[in-house]
């Protein structure tokens, strides 16, 4: 559905975009993740034919977006990062004109326009002007604006931003609905929001992919899961640490009567607890504490970037 | 290029004039000025003759202050908002664009320009003036317009400010309508004074005023519109150069 090969994009001396390549299957929700100014916007530009790469190529639905941009164009929906919108028009107007450029048929129109009103709960302020709308409600004209024509694919930056929680919940799981028949890629750097709505991450740094997978592939590849666990026994600490099914097994700090803390990882990064807990059992430790914690996508997230910037 | 989207364009930029006080406000202002012009500055009652000559003379330079006031904004309030890149990635050639912003703006110079009926139809109360000349005179007026207009479309491309473009589309225009009184400061020039008054957006002005029509005057102020509309879309795919 979408192919993107050695995409690079350079603004005079800065290098935005660094020979990227990914491929975006139909239906897929795709988050591209990473730190502002990372590449996210200009990729997105890029393939809504906004901006030409300097090299490489994309291309959606077989269509390039340099040699055959309308056709790109006609494909896609957009929200561009802070949602632009004609400020002295009202809503219908504006969704109006949309439809008109769109090429929906004129005896289409109302009935496009009526479905994004209600599928993006418009219904109440259909003829307000923009500029008197509050953010979110801004925001859903821009959503609405970007669905009206009912695109195969969304292309969507930063569609959370500047929204309350509540906004922020009704936004994903618009997203997270549209990805049941529209292939749609999202930037954030929220971790939660790729995490909830998103088949697939794409990690970009300084304008490179440094990881993709599916979430819970990311956190699992990241570091495994850690079991922390709270124990009191004879020689226990040397037992865990030579039991074959433990790779690497830290103290980390004394508790009281006796007690410490140790964090333990699996030696192919799963869950431990229960072999932990059988071992205890079987020397017969006393246990105050027995924990299994994955990495959040916000570790991965850290020490990717981070060692992008090295 | 299709019609369809040169229409829609044409429509949103042509209500947007409307959408908000600004529209109205020009007009009026338009109106008292180009009013206190022709009874007071053009001096019409002390002057004894039922035409609009004095008027459309004063034409060019009144112009050089509300047409930039109209273009100054199709391009660069887009690019300030941000909204440039929802309607560049919307299905739509760059010409379609830039041509349904150039009628948008310039139906609403006509609209502006066509509420001073009232002028022609007072001279024709006290008078017996030409009304074929003043006709002609509009028509001037309005290729006149057009060429301001596109020179103004193009500075407002080039510009997130609407302030910027305001104040370099009345440099810029400044600047071609003085080329027309070039001979008198540029003796010296030879034949480069010719060239000068050729260039000159006011020297053809000042034919189609005497009253004639001329198929050059004609012939010269599209092809300033038509250059300075090129010279637009190019601006606008610039983006995408590589």
């Amino acid at each position: 559905m979408i192919e993107v090969e050695g995409l690079t994009k350079r603004y005079d001396r800065t290098l935005a975009v660094d020979d990227i390549s990914f491929h975006i299957r139909k239906g897929e929700v795709v988050g591209l993740l990473g730190p502002n100014g990372a590449g996210k916007t200009t990729t997105m530009k890029i393939l809504t034919c906004y901006l030409s790469a300097t090299s490489g190529r994309a291309s959606i639905n077989g269509f390039d977006t340099f040699d055959n941009s309308l056709q790109v164009r006609e494909q896609i929906g957009y929200l561009p990062e802070s949602c632009p919108l004609y400020l002295d028009s009202d809503v219908v107007a504006y969704l109006e004109f949309c439809a008109e450029v769109r090429g929906i048929d004129v005896s289409k129109r109302k009935a496009a326009v009526d479905r994004v009103v209600s599928d993006c709960d418009l219904g109440k302020v259909t003829r307000k002007v923009i500029g008197h709308l509050s953010k979110g409600y801004r925001q859903r004209v821009g959503m609405a604006q970007a669905l009206l024509h009912n695109p195969p694919v969304l292309i969507l930056d930063e569609p959370t931003s500047g929204l309350d929680p509540n906004q922020i919940r009704d936004i994903l799981s618009l997203i997270h609905n549209l990805g049941r028949e529209k292939t749609v890629i999202h930037s954030t750097h929220i971790l939660s929001e790729v995490e909830a709505t998103s088949d697939r991450v794409l990690i970009i740094n300084n304008g490179r992919i440094v990881a993709q997978g599916t979430p819970r592939e990311l956190m699992d590849k990241a570091s495994g899961t850690t079991v922390y666990l709270t124990v009191k026994g004879d020689g226990c600490q040397g037992h865990i640490a030579n039991a074959s099914f433990v790779s690497r097994a830290e103290k980390i700090g004394d508790g009281t009567n006796g007690f410490f803390r140790m964090a333990v990882h699996g030696i192919d990064g799963g869950d431990i607890s229960v072999e932990l807990y059988r071992l205890a059992v079987e020397n017969g430790w006393l246990v105050s504490e027995l924990r299994a914690e994955s990495a959040s996508l916000q570790d991965v997230f850290a020490n990717l970037t981070k060692i992008g910037k090295a | 290029m299709q019609t369809r989207n040169v229409s829609a364009i044409f429509k949103k930029e042509l209500r947007s004039y409307f959408a908000s006080p600004v529209g109205y406000v020009f007009i009026i202002f338009y109106l008292l000025v180009s009013n206190g012009f022709f009874f007071f500055i053009a001096d019409f009652f002390r002057a004894g003759q039922a035409s609009m000559r004095g008027y459309f003379g004063t034409l060019p330079w009144i112009f050089l202050f509300f047409v930039p006031a109209i273009s100054m904004r199709l391009w660069a309030e887009e690019k300030k908002v941000g909204t440039l890149e929802i309607l560049l990635t919307m299905p739509l050639r760059e010409t379609e664009v830039v041509i349904g912003k150039f009628l948008g703006a310039f139906a609403f110079l006509a609209i502006t320009l066509a509420l001073t009926i009232t002028l022609p139809l007072s001279i024709h109360y006290l008078g017996r003036p030409d009304m074929g000349v003043i006709l002609g005179c509009y028509c001037g007026a309005l290729l006149l317009g057009a060429a301001y207009l596109a020179i103004g479309l193009l500075i407002s491309s080039l510009t997130e400010s609407q302030v910027v473009a305001f104040i370099v589309s009345v440099a810029a225009i400044f600047f071609l309508l003085a080329l027309g009184a070039a001979p008198v400061y540029l003796n010296s020039l030879g034949p480069l004074v010719h060239i000068c008054e050729y260039l000159s957006l006011k020297s053809h002005f000042d034919n189609i005023t005497r009253g004639v029509i001329d198929s050059r005057d004609v012939v010269y102020y599209l092809s300033v519109v038509t250059l300075f509309l090129y010279l637009n879309v190019k601006n606008i795919e610039s983006r995408k150069w590589r």
